[in-house]
């Protein structure tokens, strides 16, 4: 799959996007970049007030399916002021009693006022039972923050939650961007002791990818060239061969994609990670299940 | 389209997006000069206001000053609005007709560019890091579309941000006539695009934001390179120290509040990393022992709290 916007060295500005079928995720994450600078010049104090972009959120990345109450299916937490804009935690709960004949399939995560709002889909592997996800983002504005759960019934259910952007001077941007190269593509795994009253076999984990997510919307100061998109876009975890869990992200994911999750152990002795990014890079790498934990 | 497109790109990196009913900017003679106080011969300072900045303040909370010398003028750091910037030029030329050289930006946060486009005129250089220009592309539009919204758009549609020119890698020299300023470039320590200002002939030190005191320190860079950064600050040869928001204070015992904080900072954290604690609950309890020590500490302590865990987890 390639992903790029190009713009040549002349003056004459050359978009490129080449995306393979079925890689409309991607789609969104461009369109949306491009109609957020755009409809920024032209509005620069568009914000949360007075337009809300939901209705056309479920148009585009849900093509208008009926969107059902879903306090019951899964929660949402945020701050409800982001500290820092590029580093915002969030955790989605899946609330589906265990009797519950239907399961959580999937997971979206849409940041209304982003410049693109569709910031992951979350995929539950089959017999993982994940219960908790938590992740950072970046959140450039007050905005709704929706998280829509896709049932094995197929039905959506939806939640929302409200974020008041940063103060002033912190921006959803990288701090150091030379880090956020030195380590790009590093893991790290990490297994927590098991909490108190967890549910048998729930184990809780945590994966980190070092990259700078970078969002492209930066013209490079030296070469006046835009820095094209570069993004981790698809993440996939297993235990031995079954999967846990898989993100198809974006760039309102914060530098350094960061996952903490809950599951429930299948036996399986080994953890695997498998990410790639918008550059074709995959990095891949394995670790041993500690089974004292 | 896309030609439009770039131009529209432009335009918003360089902060440009004022309104066609934006007020057209007033001219430097109508400002106030801003109040400054001589803290050596010829090295004058405007002591920002310890607060978030404000409609109320325009912006006015970092310290920003300059320097006079035989031949020329450098300002260092120019205010929180283009009003502030104004004043700061108004306040220049009731002491000093000479012409400014050099303006100087300490680092990318708006309390100290936004009144940069005050000083934009024919053989003004405008100087900065190394990493300035990129640091102002990539967080200036956000910056001018938060303070639009906190300040309004009077005083935000006319700001500009002006990159630099001559660009500091390492350490530069600037001769104001029989004044040698020695500028250093930092790695990422408060932020990426850190630069001091040394005035030998005085001994007087202004270290953007590398220093602050009474006003909680804020961590948008790195806080190992911050930590690291302190060592080396406090080995220059200053008598004293201009903070990016604080008192002027002696060199180096000025550092001693910062040091602690960002200490405790760092120590919380490890052990809150170690522990397993998630982000969020870190961030709530981190550096509690600061909190009557600091002004703002409300304002700032999650936010550090919370790129810190960031970067500790990486250890």
């Amino acid at each position: 799959m390639t992903a790029a916007i190009a713009y040549s060295a002349r003056d004459a500005v050359v978009a490129r996007i080449t995306l393979m079928p079925g890689r409309r995720f991607l789609t969104f994450a461009i369109a949306g970049l491009l109609s957020a600078m755009l409809g920024a010049a032209q509005l620069p104090t568009a914000g949360a007030e007075g337009y809300d972009p939901w209705p056309g959120l479920v148009q585009d990345i849900f093509n208008n399916r009926p969107m059902n109450d879903g306090s019951d299916i899964i929660g949402i937490e945020m701050p409800y002021r982001a500290e820092d804009a590029a580093i915002v935690p969030v955790t989605l709960r899946n609330k589906l009693s265990g009797d519950d004949s239907r399961h959580v399939v999937a997971i979206t995560l849409v940041i209304d006022q982003n410049p693109a709002p569709m910031a992951a889909k979350f995929a539950l592997g089959s017999d993982a039972h994940v219960s908790e996800i938590s992740t950072r983002v970046r959140v450039n504005n007050y905005t709704d923050v929706h998280a829509v759960a896709e049932l094995s019934d197929g039905q959506l259910y939806v939640v929302k939650t409200f974020v008041k952007a940063s103060g002033g001077c912190s921006a959803p941007a990288a701090k150091n961007p030379e880090e956020a190269d030195n380590h790009l593509g590093q893991m790290k795994f990490r297994q927590f002791a098991r909490a108190e009253g967890r549910a048998d076999g729930a184990r809780e984990a945590q994966i980190m990818i070092g990259h700078p997510n970078n969002s492209g919307l930066q013209m490079d100061q030296v070469t006046q060239l835009y820095i094209p998109a570069f993004f981790i876009d698809q993440l996939k975890l297993w235990q031995d061969d079954s999967l846990v869990l898989s993100m198809e992200g974006g760039i309102s994911i914060s530098e350094d994609p960061n996952l903490r999750f809950t599951y429930v152990s299948n036996g399986a002795k080994t953890f695997r990670a498998e990410a790639r990014d918008t550059s074709g890079h995959v990095f891949k790498n394995e670790w041993k299940i500690d089974a004292g934990i | 389209m896309f030609r439009r497109l770039r131009s529209l790109l432009t335009l918003i990196l360089l902060c440009a997006p004022a309104g066609a009913n934006a007020q057209p900017p007033r001219l430097p003679e109508s400002e106030p000069a801003l109040p400054v106080s001589e803290i050596a011969p010829a090295v004058f300072v405007h002591i920002g206001a310890t607060a978030l900045m404000t409609r109320e303040n325009e912006g006015a909370i970092a310290n920003v000053g300059f320097i006079v010398g035989d031949d020329a003028v450098a300002v260092i750091d120019t205010g929180g609005s283009m009003r502030e910037g104004r004043a700061l030029l108004a306040a220049i030329r009731s002491h000093t007709d000479k012409p400014v050289r050099y303006v100087i930006n300490t680092h990318a946060h708006p309390d100290h560019v936004f009144g940069n486009a005050a000083f934009a005129a024919d053989g003004t250089i405008f100087v900065g890091h190394k990493n300035l220009p990129r640091a102002l592309a990539t967080h200036g539009p956000f910056y001018v579309d938060n303070f639009r919204r906190i300040m309004g758009s009077e005083l935000i549609d006319e700001v500009r941000l002006i990159l630099p020119t001559l660009l500091v890698d390492d350490t530069q020299q600037l001769d104001l006539g029989a004044r040698t300023l020695t500028l250093r470039a930092w790695p990422a320590a408060h932020s990426d695009s850190d630069l001091t200002v040394m005035d030998a002939k005085s001994g007087t030190l202004f270290a953007g934001d590398l220093v602050f005191l009474s006003h909680i320190p804020v961590l948008d860079g790195s806080l190992r390179g911050f930590l690291a950064a302190l060592d080396k600050l406090a080995a220059l040869p200053a008598q004293r120290v201009v903070p990016g928001h604080g008192p002027v204070s002696p060199w180096p015992g000025a550092l001693a509040d910062e040091r602690r904080y960002l200490e405790t900072l760092a120590s919380d954290m490890r052990i809150a990393v170690a522990r397993g604690d998630t982000i969020t609950a870190a961030a709530a309890t981190a550096a509690a022992s600061e909190r009557s020590r600091w002004l703002l500490f409300e304002d700032y302590n999650a936010r550090n709290a919370t790129a810190a865990f960031s970067q500790i987890e990486w250890e």
